[in-house]
Parts: C-alpha cells; structure tokens; sequence
C-alpha cells in the first residue's frame, strides 16, 4: 500500500520541517517576552543604585535629615515606616487569620457567609486612596485619635486585612482534607482539629501571607498621608523609640515624595538612596518570607 | 429500646438526601454485633453514604438530610440527645486511602485519647501502654516500636492502613467501619489487613465496603448487596454467593454488572 522504499520512511518531510520551524519561532517569543520582565527590573535597580550611590552609607539611614531636608539621613522616615508596618499588621494579622480560620474550618454556606465573603473580596478591591479617605473620616475624626500613627496603622490595617484573608483562607484550603476526616472520625471537635493538625500545616502559608503585606503597607502613600504621616518632625538621630502613637510621625514612602517634588535644592542623589532603602526593605522582608516558607515546607512532607 | 440484643446496628427505613439526590431509599437492616459484615454493590450504589450515616459523618456536608432510625447497640444515634463526639469516640473509621496524620506514629496511635481523655489517661505510661497494646493488636508493635518518634506519612501504606486501624483502639470502640480499605493496597497488604479483620473480629463488629466481591466472599461473615441506594439482599456470606434469593444479586454477582 505503501509505495515508499523503506531507507526513506520516517525521515522528515517538508511539512514536519514546517511544523518544527513555526514550533521554535513559537518558543523564542514565549521565551522573549518572558525575558523582558527582568530587563526593567535590572534596569529600575541599577539605575537607582548607581544615582545613590554618593549617598549610600550607615551614616544616610542613621541620620536625620538637615538643612530643611536637602541633606543629612531618612532616620526618622525609616522608623516610622517601621511603626506603621508593625502596628497596622499587629491588628490585621490577629484579626485576618482568625477570620479566615472562620471562614475557612467553620462557615456553612448560608447568606450570611456568603456576604462575608463579598465583603471581603470588595474590600480587597478598593483603591487605596478611598482607604485613605475612609481611615481620614472614621479614625482620624470619628473615632478621635486625630492625625496620628494609631489612626494610619489602622487605615494600613483595614486595607491589609482582606489580602491576609485570603491568604490564610488558601493556606488552610491546602491541608487535605483526609486530614480533617481523620480527626472528625475519632471525635474531634473542629477547634481541636484545627489546632492539632490545620494550624500546624498551614503556618508556613499564613506567615508568608502576612509577611508580603509587610511590602504594601511599607509602600503606601495615600492612606498614610491623609491620617498621620508629616512631611517632617524633628527626631534625635538613631532614637529608636522617637514617636508616642498619638502623635504624626515621618514614613519613608512620603519622605520620598516630597523630597523628589516638594523641596528645591535637595542634594541628588539623596531622593535616590531613600528609594533604594524603601526597595531594600522591601526585598528583605519578601526574601525572608520566602525563606521561611521554603523552611517551613521541608520539615513537612505528604 | 433495643430489639434483639445481638444486633449491634439497626437501621428502620433510612432515606438521605445529597441536596435534592436521594442516595440511599428506605435502607432497613440488622448487622449483627461481632462478625465481620461486607456491603457490596456496583459503585454509586450508596455504599460509602450508609457507611457514613453509622457515624453521622455525612453530616460535616451541609446539604445532606437524613431521615429513619439508626440504633447501635440500644440506642438511635439520631435522637436528639446524641453527642457527637461520644458516637464518633465508639464508631471508628477507616478509609479507602491510608489517612496518618501528619504526625509521629506515637501521637498518631495516642490521638483519639489526646482528644477525648483528660488527667490521669494522659500520663507518659498510660499513653506508652495504649501505644504498645494498640500497635500489638495490629501486628506493627514489632517491626515499629523502634521509631515510635518517626513520621507516620514515611511507612508503607500497608503499615499506615495498619495504623489508621490503631489510631481507633485506644478509644475501646465497639463497631468499625471501613470503606475499602484494601483498594489502595497490593496482594500482600489486602492479606495482611484481611487477616487482621479476622483477628479484630469478636471484639468489634466490623462493616466493610468493599467493591471486590472476592473480597467479601473470603473475609466477610454476612454480605449486604445495594443497588441504587436500595438494599436488596442481606445474608450470609455463603447463601449470597451460592444461592442468591433476587435476581438482581445474582446477576451482579455473575458479574453482568457493576
Ligand atoms: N458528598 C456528596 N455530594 C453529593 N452527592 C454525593 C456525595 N457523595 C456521594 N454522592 C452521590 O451519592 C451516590 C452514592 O455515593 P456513594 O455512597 O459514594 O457510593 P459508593 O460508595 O457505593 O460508590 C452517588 O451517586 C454519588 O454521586
Ligand atoms: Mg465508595
């Protein structure tokens, strides 16, 4: 049936060199575009390094900014950032993990679950300016703490909590459920079910969730602004304890902003080097995240 | 209220409802206390579910509704004054697939007690007793008692199906339901878990769910045919194979279906 002489069979033909040809031109594009997402990430960091440079030093985080903010360090920027992310993840992580423990281990499904639900995926949706105004109107007046690192904590912890939620919700979704049949079928409760086998092999998931959240809320502007953040409050260099929590403090992410546009005559590469330090925080904070989940996932094997 | 006082498992017309899916229909039976009983029966015929109903693990699902009695040993499990946890303490479960827990074979075995007892039960020894006699029961005192502290999740399946079984005992319960729990087994396992029903038998009454009828023919006391969440036949394991009294058994049984 075949007329083919048999040394020639199964040797390429013209459309399989076509197919192969459309198949490697496929590949380098897949293969291009995924490249490209490096290429602005080098080229954000190198070129932010290379501006700082001059400044980049123990003395620039340590210090306080002088001469009406055109020289000097971002010392009082950088603990209150590290106020802000404290405090407002101190709330929401609490409240988002034993939410979503709720959510998660206990809800039926019923309307008031469900709206529970919508509610916190909106909320996740929010821009956060509209937080910012929110945490303006129900902290700063409402609830009277006025202009002060309660109210912007609070406003960072509102808008956190959703995105720990979910987090937690999906960690706790990944311990099988085999698990919880077995403590179910010897009479567990649910809490002691929780306790002894979900919480245990969720953690790794919960703390990497709330840990990513340390980066949005170092980086956020708009909440912090409009609820307790000042563009500058006079602080003794490397005092650790410097603000009481009713008072405004400074925030790296602020500080930024108005030494990039609000003041004249800043020394260059300062507004550079607070944006590196801003990026290097962030890049611990995720990097510790991820070391710890990948720690955390090799003690535990199913 | 108790009927005949050797029938550890009465059930009087039992209805349930996944949603508005009937699973199982009008299901009356007595399983008699301390032989091994096989439920068999082409998959989706309700098996599992009425195997589930003995604890009220169904229950765990919202949607499912149950209707009819179930009484285990006197007393229907589905009056209002059953406690749960109490029920599940005396009805064990074993399933298809191992389920250790992600724990050490020690905390594993002393789980259950962990869970229910208090005080005095939880010392160090009394805990080290239940361990060993739990472990002996099932044949894996010997082999594991050397790496009591080692991962359940890292044993043979066999030792883990083995375990699961363990994890029940210290709990002294009086019926064990198991939901084929040879399916994820080799020929060897199946044997050494067959051989070990044999050996829990008299002590506990034991259900199985099994969709290997040779399996319910060698290991099994009585059998139960289900079709379509109805139960058809329910009799001695030899009267089932060799003269079955519906045609639908003796059809599934010659293997028309299923
Ligand atoms: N959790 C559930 N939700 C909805 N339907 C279910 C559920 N579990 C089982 N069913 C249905 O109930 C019927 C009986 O299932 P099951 O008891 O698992 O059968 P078997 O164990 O005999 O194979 C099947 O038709 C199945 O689709
Ligand atoms: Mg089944």
């Amino acid at each position: 049936m075949n007329a083919l002489p048999a040394s020639s069979r199964f040797t390429e033909t013209p459309a399989v060199r076509r197919k192969l040809r459309q198949e490697a031109l496929a590949k380098w594009i897949f293969c291009a575009m995924a490249a490209a997402m490096v290429v602005p990430l080098l080229l954000i960091v190198g070129y932010l390094v290379v501006r700082a440079a001059p400044s980049l030093n123990l003395e620039f985080l340590l210090e306080v900014p002088k001469r009406g903010m055109t020289e000097g360090g971002i010392w009082p920027a950088l603990i209150g950032t590290l106020y802000l992310v404290f405090i407002s993840l101190a709330v929401s992580a609490p409240i988002g993990i034993l939410a979503a423990v709720y959510l998660n281990e206990y809800a039926r499904d019923n309307w008031f679950n469900r709206v529970i639900n919508l509610a916190v995926i909106n909320l996740a949706g929010v821009p956060s300016i509209v937080h910012a105004l929110f945490g303006l109107g129900a902290f700063v007046y409402a609830a009277r703490f006025g202009y002060s690192i309660i109210s912007a904590s609070l406003t960072l912890a509102i808008m956190t909590l959703p995105v720990i939620i979910a987090s937690t919700r999906e960690a706790l979704a990944s311990v099988p459920r085999s698990f919880r049949e077995a403590c179910w079928n010897v009479g567990a409760t649910r809490w002691q079910t929780i306790k002894a086998i979900v919480l245990p092999n969720s953690i790794s998931g919960i703390l990497t969730g709330v840990i990513l959240q340390v980066s949005r809320a170092a980086g956020e502007t708009a909440p912090v602004m409009f609820t307790g953040v000042v563009f500058f409050k006079s602080v003794e260099r490397g005092d650790l304890l410097p603000y009481y929590l009713n008072e405004q403090c400074m925030a790296l992410s602020m500080h930024l902003y108005t030494i990039s546009t609000q003041v004249p005559g800043v020394q260059p590469s300062i507004p550079f080097a607070t944006a590196v330090v801003l990026l290097a925080l962030v890049v611990i904070v995720n990097a510790t995240a991820i070391s710890l989940r990948v720690y955390l996932r090799s003690r535990k094997k199913w | 209220m108790s009927d005949l006082p050797d029938h550890s498992i009465t059930a009087r017309d039992v209805n349930l409802w996944y949603g508005k899916f009937q699973a199982l229909r009008d299901v009356t039976l007595n399983i008699k206390h301390g032989l091994i009983t096989s439920l068999i029966g082409p998959s989706g015929c309700g098996k599992t579910t009425l195997l589930r109903c003995f604890n009220r693990v169904n229950e765990r699902y919202g949607y499912v509704t149950t209707k009819g009695e179930i009484h285990l040993l006197g007393k229907n499990i589905y009056d209002p004054d059953v406690s749960l946890i109490e029920l599940r303490k005396s009805v064990g479960m074993v399933f298809q697939r191992p389920n250790p827990l992600p724990l050490s074979i020690y905390e594993n075995v002393v789980f259950g007690l962990r869970v229910h007892a208090e005080g005095e039960a939880l010392r160090r020894s009394a805990l080290d007793e239940a361990v060993e006699k739990a472990l002996t029961e099932v044949n894996l005192w010997h082999d594991l008692k050397d790496r009591l502290d080692h991962k359940a999740i890292g044993l043979q399946l066999e030792q883990q199906q083995k375990l699961c079984i363990a994890r029940l005992l210290p709990l002294k319960p009086e019926i064990i339901l198991m939901d084929e729990p040879c399916s994820a087994l080799d020929v060897e396992g199946t044997a050494a878990i067959e051989e070990l029903m044999f050996s829990l038998k008299g002590r506990y009454t034991l259900v199985i769910v099994t969709h290997n009828m040779a399996q319910a023919r060698r290991a099994s006391d009585e059998c139960i045919f289900m079709l379509l969440g109805k139960m058809i036949e329910h009799s001695r394991t030899e009267d089932l194979f060799l003269a079955p009294s519906d045609p639908k058994t003796a059809e599934y049984i010659e293997g028309r279906y299923g």
